[in-house]
């Protein structure tokens, strides 16, 4: 419960750690003085009101690129600088998606969350409510990175992209879940760019980072688009954002030329007027999609109310728990540094499995919310795949995109806005 | 922008849209209210619990930093100033005196000075320590303890989940305030 420790008790803490005193300390005879241990002052806490207002700006800043001047090679250029200060320079910690495992760990655990990662947590929420996703755009250090590697963009096939599309919420769930119940942070230790960041780290965090970013070349922000957790609820803010990138200044006349402008596939295409035999059958695919739904929510919550033990053992606690009732049993062999920390402490062994006991029925209950919330998603993705809109024009999907700005150039009616001076020239590609 | 077109004409898409909004920027004041009031004025930093450590040796290895942020602290007020100090000496000792082939620190990061008849001072060279615990399981198995692993935070970069901490098997990090970042062991009560 290394995490569930709250400020209060450390008093506590600080007056229990007293040495043992098999040797009485000395009294010396020839004046000498003892020299007291230095305590170096952490270094970081000032900067971090720094990093608040620095993505304060850069979120404003990227905002108005985006939606005022429309210049991809200015949202480049703050991308660029984004990923040098927030990612090279401030080692990529921390960060807006880090945050949301901050803020489950606080609500309701007696986690003294930091201000600053409230901040971090909540800016780019606000922005994204407002402008759509400009965060993802040029603030975030692991979208610029992925986007600064995008060379050769392939599509990917609409049944995948649907599939893949569904991992951001298992990851953001089991995030929450894990951080919530003091288990872990797996955001930060499964983060595939911190290593690249740092310019070291452990051959799996490494290998992990080259293989992602090599797949990125190819693939654009892979990470941004299965499986950032942060994205995920980004992607829905961004749909209800007040106001929005759109791919043509003003209006569209349907030239089809942005239609391969986007990496990310985030253009939607119009849709053929629908026959009539079609439309009947629309209805019952919607109504079989809809009747899904509270089948998947049990379904999901059930089987997460099933995996509470596999669940539950990804908080150290249980595992230590676990591996002293074997030994205890007789049924392993030798002992783990887990098991021996707890003997040291000499605290009754009923004691670590009530404990234990405890976290599991957490997990039952977090397995099972977990669980439903998946289920829910899943059943509106099938809802939302059966759903058939009629689009007249090419229409940005708002949850997909990243207001990156690469398609603004594609538009014709861009290009006659320009030639009006109606907004700054975009510097990377003149 | 596609709504500013028609106010008057509200669509039932377009209400739907801004009452979801209402609805989700409620929720953010929402969780942004639960978050602020739960918030800590300062910031928090990572430090060792040193009643809980074990010295597995883990700080020295899953830092993130190429050599830890973890290094041996000594707190001289509970220190017996021993002759043999079973923190300095391998167990296996041939002789009491500081020739490497006595030391227990891999790096030869311990100093060992007279003060007086039978008392000598043992000082850590911070530059030289991995933070690897062999001294401290040494000090703490058989003398008073006062040898212990610190987090020093002129190096740690104060990672959102700390490497070592997900890897200690005694779940001896906690989150500490960054005005008190320090859990040095004291005979006193210290404030």
């Amino acid at each position: 419960m290394r995490t569930l420790l709250t400020i209060g008790l450390l008093g506590a803490v600080a007056a229990a750690a007293a040495g043992v005193e098999r040797f009485p300390t000395p009294d010396f005879d020839t004046g000498y003085e003892p020299p007291s241990p230095t305590r170096p002052q952490p270094r970081r806490t000032a900067i971090e009101v720094v990093d608040v207002v620095v993505l304060a700006a850069a979120l404003a800043v990227a905002s108005w690129l985006i939606l005022r001047t429309r210049s991809r090679g200015w949202v480049f250029v703050v991308m660029l600088g984004a990923l040098a200060y927030f990612g090279f320079y401030r080692k990529g910690c921390v960060c807006s998606i880090g945050a949301v495992q901050n803020v489950s760990l606080s609500l309701g655990n007696g986690y003294a969350i930091p201000l600053v990662v409230v901040a971090f947590f909540l800016l780019p929420l606000v922005f994204t409510l407002l402008f759509g996703r400009t965060f993802c755009a040029a603030v975030c250090p692991l979208g610029a990175i992925q986007d600064a590697v995008l060379l050769r963009p392939l599509r990917i096939p609409a049944p995948v992209e649907h599939a893949l599309g569904m991992l951001p919420y298992v990851y953001l769930g089991a995030a929450v879940l894990f951080a919530a119940t003091g288990a872990a942070f797996v955001i930060c230790q499964y983060d595939p760019f911190v290593s690249v960041f740092r310019l070291s780290g452990n051959r799996a965090m490494l290998i992990l980072g080259g293989c992602v970013l090599l797949i990125a070349v190819f693939v654009g922000r892979p990470y941004c688009r299965y499986l950032c957790p942060y994205g995920a609820v980004l992607r829905h803010l961004s749909r209800l954002s007040s106001r929005h990138a759109t791919i043509t200044p003003d209006e569209c006349i349907q030239c089809r030329l942005c239609e391969d402008a986007c990496p990310f596939g985030a253009i939607r295409a119009p849709t053929p007027e629908p026959v009539h035999g079609d439309r009947s059958r629309g209805k019952a695919v919607l109504g079989l999609a809809l009747l899904l739904v509270p089948v998947l929510i049990a379904g999901g919550a059930g089987l997460g109310w099933l995996v509470r033990r596999p669940l539950a053992r990804v908080h150290p606690t249980v595992r230590q728990a676990e591996r002293v009732r074997l030994e205890k049993a007789g049924l392993v062999e030798g002992t783990t540094d887990a098991s021996d920390a707890f003997r040291q402490t000499e605290r009754p062994a009923e004691e670590l499995y009530a404990e234990a006991r405890g976290l599991i029925d957490r997990f039952a209950i977090g397995g099972a919310v977990l669980g439903g919330f998946l289920g829910l998603v899943f059943g509106l993705k099938l809802v939302d795949v059966s759903i058939r809109r009629t689009r007249t024009d090419y229409e940005i999907d708002r949850a997909k995109c990243v207001s990156c700005a690469r398609c603004f150039r594609y538009c014709p009616r861009e290009h006659l806005r320009i030639e009006r001076g109606g907004g700054e020239r975009p510097e990377a590609e003149t | 922008m596609n709504e500013a077109d028609d106010k008057d004409a509200l669509t039932r898409r377009q209400f739907l849209r801004h009452g979801l909004r209402g609805a989700a920027g409620l929720g953010l004041g929402g969780v942004a209210a639960g978050a602020i009031l739960g918030a800590a004025a300062g910031d928090t930093v990572w430090q060792i619990d040193p009643t809980k450590c074990i010295q597995c040796g883990n700080c020295a290895t899953y830092c993130v930093l190429e050599t830890s942020a973890v290094k041996c602290v000594h707190a001289y007020d509970l220190c017996g100033y021993c002759v043999r100090c079973f923190g300095y000496f391998e167990p296996q000792a041939d002789a009491f005196n500081e020739a490497a082939e006595n030391q227990l620190c891999p790096t030869g990061a311990i100093g060992r000075r007279f003060i007086e008849e039978e008392r000598y001072q043992y000082t850590i060279d911070e530059s030289l320590c991995i933070g690897c615990g062999k001294c401290v399981k040494g000090c703490n198995a058989f003398g008073n303890g006062s040898l212990h692993l610190q987090v020093r935070h002129d190096r740690c970069v104060n990672c959102n989940q700390c490497s070592i901490a997900a890897a200690c098997p005694s779940q001896a990090f906690v989150r500490v305030p960054a005005d008190r970042p320090y859990l040095i062991k004291t005979k006193v009560e210290h404030e």
